[in-house]
């Protein structure tokens, strides 16, 4: 891969970014996997490979990711804290930069009574957050949670996850604060289809400062039928559905659903691009992974991303991040909002050479 | 109300150097803030700086907020009949203007401690996680 291409560059360069997300077989063939990957080479950013997602056994997220990078398109690997201790953790996340898996997404996971395996035993030996924090103390101070020193440093982007939509409300805005400082550079949120809540989050955001050093990338995703839209009002924890989007998807003939679903997606990443420090979208289309460009089309976003610029996200950010730093400030005030009250710096590991 | 003073750490001393006594105190530690707040002894207390609703108690033991399932209403993902305890956190902590404790880094547990005294721990200053000074900003010092 080229400079200037990638996830990276992308959130650096300002552009609106685009990533995408597919999930490993549940089987030991690679091939289903580069099926999925295949129309997405080259019209996203970065392929989110997800880790036992639902606590659903599937392919481990690093060989989908390094599957992926084969097939042309670059990984974000997807690390939870449910499966894995904080041995475990740290030597998976050496072992994602030494195959050379650029960006890493760290998550706290959903509960194995969701899964295939509700009788495992959940780990949650760290949180996200503190898994954040490990994973930043890794590649900026080179030690391990120990306080052990690592011979060479892992190079990987990191990013978190957050719902903005789930209580406690309040608080939403300040954990991805707490995300950011323990070390996350971007997230991906959950779906969103409340579009005016989803601002208003944002807009919390922008007043803690945080898209100037956490940049937002939006979680969308069409509705393809009832019965999907059923699954995610009922089976998907933390996923919030206004009863507008219900009532448009149940107005139409059944045969009109998909249509009426990847028109509302397209109308909500349309709207998403004119929220203020929204750097891109995360899109989630499990299934339908093939629709993916299309969707990218017709909301405008069908750039070739081979180190082109792409249309501008809305905070309007230039020039290149210096190494190790934070993303570049925006040239202007985002969308007018005041900075904010000053955050401080991310916070040092102390005496964790103490154990 | 616990806040170390001179007759705490005499006391946490005291203990130290006698096991049996230790062991009487640890287990009315346990059956106190078992009955008040559902305590499992981690060792770690952070009640405190949580509203004293009990991390531990969360299904995924999430020391530094909620995870993304809570329910509209505001209940657990895996046991829906329970209230989130972070809902309960902020909510508590907002009541009492204590909404900045929860911005503190919890630093991950340390599971030797499981079953010991947090408030010898605490008395005897061997436990920085266990109430971070309130002037130190959002965040805690880091893991140990």
């Amino acid at each position: 891969m080229s400079v200037g291409v990638g996830l990276r560059a992308r959130l650096a360069s300002g552009a609106f970014a685009v990533t995408a997300e597919i999930g490993p077989p549940r089987g030991a063939d690679p091939e289903a996997l580069r099926r999925k990957v295949a129309p997405l080479a080259g019209c996203v950013d970065a392929v989110n490979i997800t880790d036992n997602a639902g606590a659903h056994v599937r392919m481990a997220s690093w060989a989908g990711s390094l599957v992926v990078a084969q097939a042309g398109a670059e990984p974000v690997m997807q690390l939870t804290c449910r499966d894995r201790n904080r041995l475990a953790l740290q030597s998976d996340l050496l072992a994602a930069s030494a195959v050379g898996i650029p960006n890493v997404l760290l998550m706290t996971g959903d509960h194995p009574k969701f899964g295939d395996h509700p009788d495992a035993k959940p780990v949650f030996d760290l949180d996200s957050v503190q898994l954040l924090w490990a994973a930043r103390m890794m590649r900026d101070e080179g030690r391990l949670l120990s306080g052990r020193a690592l011979s060479t440093r892992p190079a990987w982007l990191i990013g978190a996850v957050e719902n903005p939509f789930a209580p406690p409300a309040g608080f939403r805005a300040a954990r991805l604060a707490k995300k950011a400082d323990a070390g996350a550079e971007f997230v991906q949120t959950q779906f969103v289809f409340d579009v005016p809540a989803f601002a208003r989050w944002m807009a919390e955001l922008s007043d803690l400062g945080i898209p100037e050093r956490c940049r937002i990338l939006a979680g969308v995703g069409p509705v393809r039928s009832l019965r999907a839209l059923d699954h995610m009002r009922t089976s998907v924890p933390g996923l919030h559905i206004p009863g507008e989007v219900d009532r448009r998807l149940r107005a139409v003939p059944a045969d009109q659903v998909a249509a009426e679903g990847l028109r509302i997606c397209t109308e909500i990443i349309e709207r998403l691009r004119e929220i203020p420090g929204v750097s891109g979208v995360h899109i989630m289309a499990p299934g339908y992974e093939h629709g993916i460009p299309g969707i990218l089309d017709r909301a405008g976003l069908a750039v070739p991303r081979d180190g082109e610029p792409g249309p501008q996200a809305s905070g309007g950010f230039r020039g290149a991040a210096p190494p190790g730093q934070h993303w570049p400030q925006a040239s202007g005030a985002q969308g007018g909002r005041p900075a904010g009250p000053a955050r401080p710096a991310a916070p040092t590991l102390g005496s964790a050479g103490a154990h | 109300m616990l806040a170390p003073n001179a007759a705490y750490r005499g006391l946490a001393g005291a203990l130290a150097r006698a096991p049996a006594a230790l062991r009487v105190f640890t287990a009315a530690e346990k059956a106190t803030k078992g009955a008040a707040f559902g305590c499992r002894m981690c060792g770690q207390c952070t009640l405190p700086v949580t509203g004293y609703a009990c991390p531990e108690t969360c299904p995924k033991q999430l020391r530094n907020g909620p995870c993304g399932g809570v329910g509209a209403d505001g209940s657990c993902e895996v046991f829906p009949d329970l209230r989130c305890v972070w809902v309960i956190a902020c909510e508590r902590a907002e009541r009492e203007g204590q909404a900045a404790d929860l911005l503190v880094l919890q630093r991950p547990v340390d599971h030797r401690r499981s079953g010991q005294s947090a408030w010898v721990s605490y008395w005897r200053g061997d436990d920085e996680t266990l109430l971070p000074p309130p002037q130190a900003g959002n965040v805690a010092e880091g893991p140990r």
